[in-house]
């Protein structure tokens, strides 16, 4: 036994730690630590589907002499509820991942400051949900129904139009959907359909939803990869899948066989799609206040608009950016989308989930 | 003068364990129990009333402590006799063998869940299998969100846990007692009941405890395989936590469940300590031999085969996709655009370097734990007292601790160091730590008191009794020890509820975030990452079981 040998094994494996906290940028803070010679930092926090190209990074950080830090804080929710919990010590400088069903809580939460931006002027009116500005629209999306194309070719079956139609035999055990309590494709899908057949009516939907063999899964991810036949590369064996309607043109982007049209098509019944909207907002506490909104405007300035699409899959809110090919082809904005106002989201989620949960595991 | 510096330097040593469950794990908890119960400056228990009136809450604390237990029974029916072989018999291929059985213990679980889909699903492999050859009409295998498959995902992920811990301990077992026992007249079940069991009683306990808690603490398995109708207290605290942000009652739940798992490993650590006696040990290379007869090797064969198509075929139907997902043939594909930036993203970055990252952190958290983790153990094996037992199962605790809750303590407490990359082996030690404890101290209350006392007749220093005496002989415990740490760093357990740096990416980081997206091509680098996981954590296994110093390391 020799113990030096220990000892150097020890040093070299500590060593090795230190030379890769090294390798990394600078640990967050708030700007505290920045010395006044070199760039300053500014922290950007935001769920983990969070995407940006390089170069359009690079842009905002010549352009400002400032280097962004990210943080990635989970899905949505937990995003936000670890903004919320930090108030009075703030994770970051910005906050980007708010969405219109949690839009609420994070007002109520009072966490984030007003900033009238310059480029509010270049987005439409009803992506605005908060009037104070404290929340600003960077992004929407729809949660939607995709189908698989050549199933239904093949089977000689109409694609579904309405939500009713979910209902019919011959739907039966065709569609996968996400649990709301653990989704929020799956939360956004509940509340169209309580917008549709309203809160009478739509636990009655969900029975025959049930009583036809609709599965669910608690993600995204497992319904899409596992269950949807295009999603899973033919191992799954549901046509139908709650997803949203820019998938297709994702179909293509990443296709492994280099398809040129989408395996997957867009359903969007009446009533039966929801509009996510997507919110940056600058953080209360942050010791670069101009820094950041300059960060909320550089957001919502066409270059980072114009990358939003092919890099998170959603479309632009500013309308001057350009959408591309992919999203003009495959990518329709659903018609009517369902409405449901934020503040009764935010009073009823826990009623409604818990009351869907009751149908669906009866 | 030298005395007392030993004194001091011994107590700075049992207190650096001391210090870190306290900085990195009571204080958190405690700022977040705070918070959640006193949020407007007034203490508020009102949560608690509403959730103990709901039959909803007694229904998953009764499903999350039966489900724990039936899955520790399995675990253990699948688990012994596969440490049996691997202690008692010398093959080829064992260590790497050893090393596949560990691999599930890293997966993530959705990856898991969809092997485990596509080879037991309604339209799965078996079932296509089944269908065609019986000429059935609906699939024979219904597992999928029933609790079987729960059980046996539990199954799946700890087997390892008892293969490791109880086979280590086994293979150091004097053969001669068992010898004795047969030359008496004794029938082999005899001798394994009255001989064998009893001795390996103490890890045995401590494995199934181990497995107890990952099971009763169970998140994944339980949300993914187990559909809408089952849920642990970790998965209504995650609801509660992130969906309804209803942080009274999700501390209430943590606090229930902390108090379970206290009660169970409290009556536990009590029967241990009682339990272990000092035994005779003997180098592993001398207790395993060869199959002998055509018998042996037929069940050593037979025992393998079986744990092959159990352990191992979710994880080749993994690799298999990787290489066939979209049905043309054999294709490399998703492995070459893992290593291409192909949308310019700012935190692309090639497999290598998250493998890096990785094992960096495995590292890291190997060190950590294996340093606060033995000095928790010599702590421990000092003579018993009251500190001694509440110690015992208070460095547990973190095991049985819900990470959401301790995920969301971190935020509100650790200041600067929240966005460290230092927070990140901290939490995988908080978890591996438990571990090395576990697997440390049943050795090191087995080691005869009395080789130590020979040393210090014989005039040897303290210092060279514990380097000459205690190291060589439970270094083989140390190195089941680190395999352990080092599977939970690779795994991240429970840190999913920490914050991430989209900039140092570990590798489950990259199969989540490929996930995230649709498209196949996201899909199969997820599924090629993933098979680069189970490579690095296999060759890592087997370089961490080869590991020697010099004699030690025979043990």
């Amino acid at each position: 036994m020799r113990p030096w040998k220990l000892f150097v094994i020890f040093a070299l494996a500590l060593g090795l730690m230190a030379g890769c906290q090294q390798a990394a940028p600078p640990t967050a803070g708030t700007g505290e630590e920045t010395a006044a010679l070199g760039p300053k930092t500014l922290v950007l926090a935001g769920h983990d589907s969070f995407s940006v190209s390089e170069e359009v990074i690079a842009q905002f950080e010549q352009a400002n002499n400032v280097t962004l830090q990210f943080l990635s804080l989970g899905d949505a929710g937990e995003a936000l509820n670890k903004i919320i919990l930090s108030k009075d010590a703030p994770l970051a400088d910005v906050f980007f991942g708010v969405d219109n069903t949690f839009l609420s809580r994070a007002l109520d939460a009072d966490v984030f400051v007003p900033y009238e931006s310059p480029l509010l002027a270049n987005i439409p009116d009803e992506l605005k949900l908060d009037p104070e500005n404290r929340l600003l629209p960077v992004d929407f999306g729809f949660v939607n129904i995709n189908a698989d194309r050549l199933w239904f070719e093949e089977q000689g079956l109409p694609l579904p139009e309405t939500l009713e139609d979910l209902t019919k035999p011959e739907h039966a055990g065709l569609l996968v959907v996400e649990n709301p309590a653990t989704s929020s494709p799956g939360l956004a899908f509940l509340l169209a359909t309580i917008c549709h057949f309203g809160e009478d009516g739509y636990l009655d939907f969900w029975r025959a939803l049930a009583a036809n063999d609709t599965l669910v899964s608690d993600s995204w991810s497992e319904a899409y990869f596992e269950h949807f036949t295009v999603g899973s590369g033919g191992a799954g064996d549901r046509p139908l899948v709650v997803s949203y309607s820019t998938s297709p043109p994702a179909d293509v982007l990443y296709a492994s066989d280099g398809r040129t049209e989408p395996a997957s098509v867009n359903v969007n019944p009446p009533d039966g799609t929801f509009r996510q909207i997507e919110f940056v907002g600058v953080l209360a506490g942050t010791k670069e206040p101009e820094l950041a909104q300059k960060l909320v405007d550089f957001m919502l300035s066409p270059p980072f608009q114009e990358d939003i699409p092919l890099q998170m899959f959603v479309y632009p809110a500013n309308q001057d950016a350009q959408l591309p090919d992919l999203f003009v082809q495959f990518a329709e904005v659903p018609a009517d989308p369902a409405q449901v106002a934020p503040e009764a989201i935010e009073a009823n989620r826990e009623a409604w989930i818990q009351a869907w949960t009751d149908v669906m595991t009866r | 003068m030298k005395k007392k510096l030993r004194q001091t330097s011994l107590l700075l040593l049992y207190a650096a364990p001391l210090v870190f469950l306290a900085v990195f794990y009571l204080y958190p908890l405690a700022r977040i129990l705070q918070t959640s119960f006193r949020a407007d400056g007034a203490w508020n228990f009102a949560g608690i009333g509403e959730t103990l009136a709901r039959p909803y809450f007694w229904r998953v604390v009764w499903f999350t402590t039966w489900q724990a237990v039936a899955s520790t029974g399995l675990t253990l029916v699948v688990g012994l006799p596969l440490a049996y072989m691997f202690a008692r018999y010398d093959f080829r291929g064992k260590s790497l063998l050893r090393a596949l059985t560990t691999i599930p213990f890293v997966m993530p679980t959705v990856v898991v869940a969809a092997a485990f889909t596509a080879l037991a699903g309604r339209s799965g492999l078996l079932n296509q299998w089944l269908q065609a050859f019986f000429d059935l009409d609906t699939p024979p295998i219904q597992l999928m969100q029933t609790v079987w498959i729960i059980l046996i995902a539990h199954a799946f992920y700890n087997v390892s846990v008892i293969i490791r811990a109880v086979g280590g301990f086994w293979s150091n077992l004097n053969p001669s007692l068992e010898e004795a026992g047969a030359v008496l007249g004794a029938n082999r079940w005899r001798l394994f009941r009255e001989v064998t069991l009893p001795l390996l009683t103490p890890s045995i306990t401590a494995a199934s405890l181990l497995v107890f808690l990952f099971c009763f603490t169970s998140f994944g398995v339980v949300l993914i395989l187990g559909g809408l109708r089952y849920a642990t207290i970790e998965v209504e605290i995650y609801r509660q936590t992130v969906s309804f942000f209803n942080l009274p009652v999700a501390a209430f739940l943590s606090l229930v469940q902390m108090g379970l798992t206290f009660t169970v490993m409290a009556v536990y650590t009590r029967a241990q300590a009682k339990a272990s006696l000092p035994l005779e040990t003997r180098p592993r290379q001398r207790t395993a031999r060869t199959p002998r007869n055509w018998r042996q090797r037929a069940l050593l064969i037979l025992s393998l085969v079986a744990m092959l198509t159990l352990l191992l075929a979710p994880l080749l139907a993994l690799v298999w996709r990787s290489f066939t997902l979209g049905g043309q043939g054999f294709t490399l594909q998703y492995y070459q655009a893992l290593t291409e930036n192909q949308r310019q993203s700012a935190f692309f970055v090639p497999p290598l370097v998250a493998v890096r990252n990785s094992l960096m952190y495995a590292l890291a958290t190997l060190f950590l734990s294996l340093f606060l983790g033995i000095a928790s153990a010599y702590l421990l094996d000092r003579p018993r007292s009251w500190m001694t037992a509440i110690l015992d199962p208070v460095f547990l605790l973190p095991l049985g601790t819900s990470a959401v809750t301790l995920g969301f303590g971190y935020i509100i407490s650790m200041g600067p160091l929240r966005t460290s990359l230092w927070l990140v082996p901290i939490a995988h030690t908080l978890i591996a730590a438990p571990f090395v404890v576990r697997t440390f101290l049943p050795a090191l209350r087995r080691l005869d008191p009395r080789l130590r006392e020979s040393a210090a007749v014989l005039g040897a220093s303290p210092l060279r009794t514990w380097a000459e005496v205690d190291a060589p002989l439970l270094f083989g415990a140390v190195l089941v020890a680190a395999t352990f740490a080092f599977t939970i760093s690779l795994g991240e357990f429970g840190a999913s509820l920490l914050i991430t740096r989209p900039d140092m990416p570990t590798m489950p980081v990259v199969i989540y975030r490929a996930l995230g997206k649709p498209g196949l091509l996201n899909y199969g680098m997820a599924l090629a990452m993933s098979v680069i996981l189970m490579a690095v954590s296999a060759v890592s296994l087997v370089v961490i079981e080869r590991f020697r110093i010099g004699e030690m390391g025979e043990f």
